[in-house]
């Protein structure tokens, strides 16, 4: 509270060393389900060390989707497969180890060229960050920085990682999509009174919570990937406790799968919309008379998009995991 | 004023370490699984909930006492539920709690 500079280079060692220790971890350990839960506290330590760095969205986007929602997903998939892996042969593989090896070798060489790590004369430093810094309180006038270059500068990366998502459930939904017949993995808490009242009484916050993180992302931290998740796990948290067949007749099916693609249609149909008012692709200036109005109108049409999309897929591939009985 | 603020901010945030670190010794120490899960809950409860006090003094009334007062009750609704739930799965596929002395025995073999 009293803004002095604090050095955080032990916090940034110790949490590092924790990293380390973790991977450790989960390379020796056998039980998938205790590597499961170590991959889910690795996230929460590396969003702890971007938080560290002052890097708050990735934080949040760590904190949200590594820990949150993926280790849900895991442990789902852990239940459908009996959670076991194959037997451990402690023999040496050259081969692989090679490989390994060689490639481990390739990349380490690559980061040759790469400006030292934290040098302030790097590039990225000197003319992005920059530029990022000075202009865009003007250009796109909000101010998280973040989402004026995720939502507008780097408008395309972003339409792309939307698009990732998309496809990615898309494979899933491939994958998985029929249903086999067999015993259905463990169902509902519904009879667990403690659960269903403190799972009653979050559930709307966590969705408030997640709306304002979907539109406060231009002024704090947020934006739509993790609006979309904390929204997901709402709905997934509700079908853990009350079980399936009462999630969706809330969460249809069809609708879902509208909405999956329905994001991305409408991040599309914003680029598509600048280009017909003679922009180019994504250029959110020409969305209203005022360049700036139109680049909060852009920006937050788009996290919409992504937002709605990241939810709907978390949500569709939660149900398909839940829905495709035991093997 | 603020010189018994600070005061009981600091006495709040040490005191809530020490129960993050009575905590975690807890859950190794301790010899089964449930009382385990009492040990990790203090964390939850009387780690959390005093560091985030002890944050709240140093704070005043502003935006962040509310932001953090918020957290505390998530915290409380979610730390005890967690720790009941993860004694229940455990009851419910078996696993019986560890009791070494002798009337323990006694009235669990009844």
């Amino acid at each position: 509270m009293n803004g002095g500079v604090i050095d955080t280079g032990l916090i940034d060692m110790i949490l590092l060393a924790f990293l380390v220790a973790i991977t450790w971890a989960i390379v020796r350990l056998r039980d998938l389900f205790g590597a499961v839960m170590l991959t889910g506290i690795f996230s929460l330590i590396s969003a702890c060390l971007f938080m560290v760095m002052d890097a708050v969205d990735v934080a949040f986007t760590e904190a949200a989707v590594g820990a949150g929602i993926s280790t849900v997903l895991m442990l789902r998939t852990l239940a459908l497969t009996k959670g076991r892996s194959e037997p451990h042969h402690n023999r040496l593989e050259l081969g692989p180890l090679l490989l390994v090896v060689v490639i481990g070798a390739i990349l380490i060489y690559g980061t040759f060229d790469m400006p030292r790590y934290g040098d302030p004369q790097a590039p990225v430093h000197t003319e992005m960050a920059a530029r990022f810094i000075e202009q865009s309180g003007e250009e796109i006038g909000i101010p998280n920085i973040v989402t004026s270059v995720l939502g507008s500068y780097r408008g395309y990366d972003t339409f792309g990682e939307t698009t990732v998502v998309f496809t990615a459930a898309i494979g899933v939904f491939l994958l998985l999509g029929v249903p086999r017949r067999g015993r259905r993995a463990g169902d509902a808490l519904r009879n667990d009174i403690v659960l269903r009242i403190s799972a009653k009484a979050l559930i709307p916050l966590i969705m408030v919570f997640a709306l304002y993180v979907q539109f406060h992302g231009d002024y704090g931290p947020g934006g739509g990937f993790q609006a979309g998740v904390i929204w997901a796990a709402a709905i997934v948290l509700y079908t853990l406790v009350f079980g399936l067949a009462r999630a969706e007749k809330i969460f249809r099916r069809r609708p879902l799968e509208l909405l999956v693609a329905g994001g991305v249609l409408l991040y599309g149909a914003v680029g598509v919309v600048t280009m017909a008012l003679g922009g180019n692709f994504l250029d959110y200036d020409y969305l209203a008379s005022d360049p700036v109005a139109g680049q909060h109108y852009g920006i937050l049409l788009i996290e919409l998009g992504v937002g709605i999309t990241v939810a709907a897929v978390m949500v569709a591939l939660f149900f398909l995991f839940v829905r495709r009985r035991q093997v | 004023m603020a010189a018994i603020l600070d005061l009981s901010s600091w006495i709040c945030l040490v005191a809530g370490s020490f129960f993050a670190l009575v905590s975690s010794l807890a859950v190794l120490r301790l010899p089964d699984y449930y009382s385990r899960i009492h040990g990790a809950g203090i964390t939850d409860t009387m780690g959390a909930g005093l560091i985030l006090l002890g944050l709240a003094l140093q704070a005043g009334i502003s935006l962040v006492t509310a932001k953090l007062a918020l957290v505390l009750i998530f915290l409380v609704l979610t730390g005890p539920t967690a720790s009941h739930a993860l004694a229940k799965a455990a009851y419910r596929l078996g696993l019986d709690p560890v009791l070494n002395s002798e009337k323990d025995k006694a009235s669990s073999s009844r």
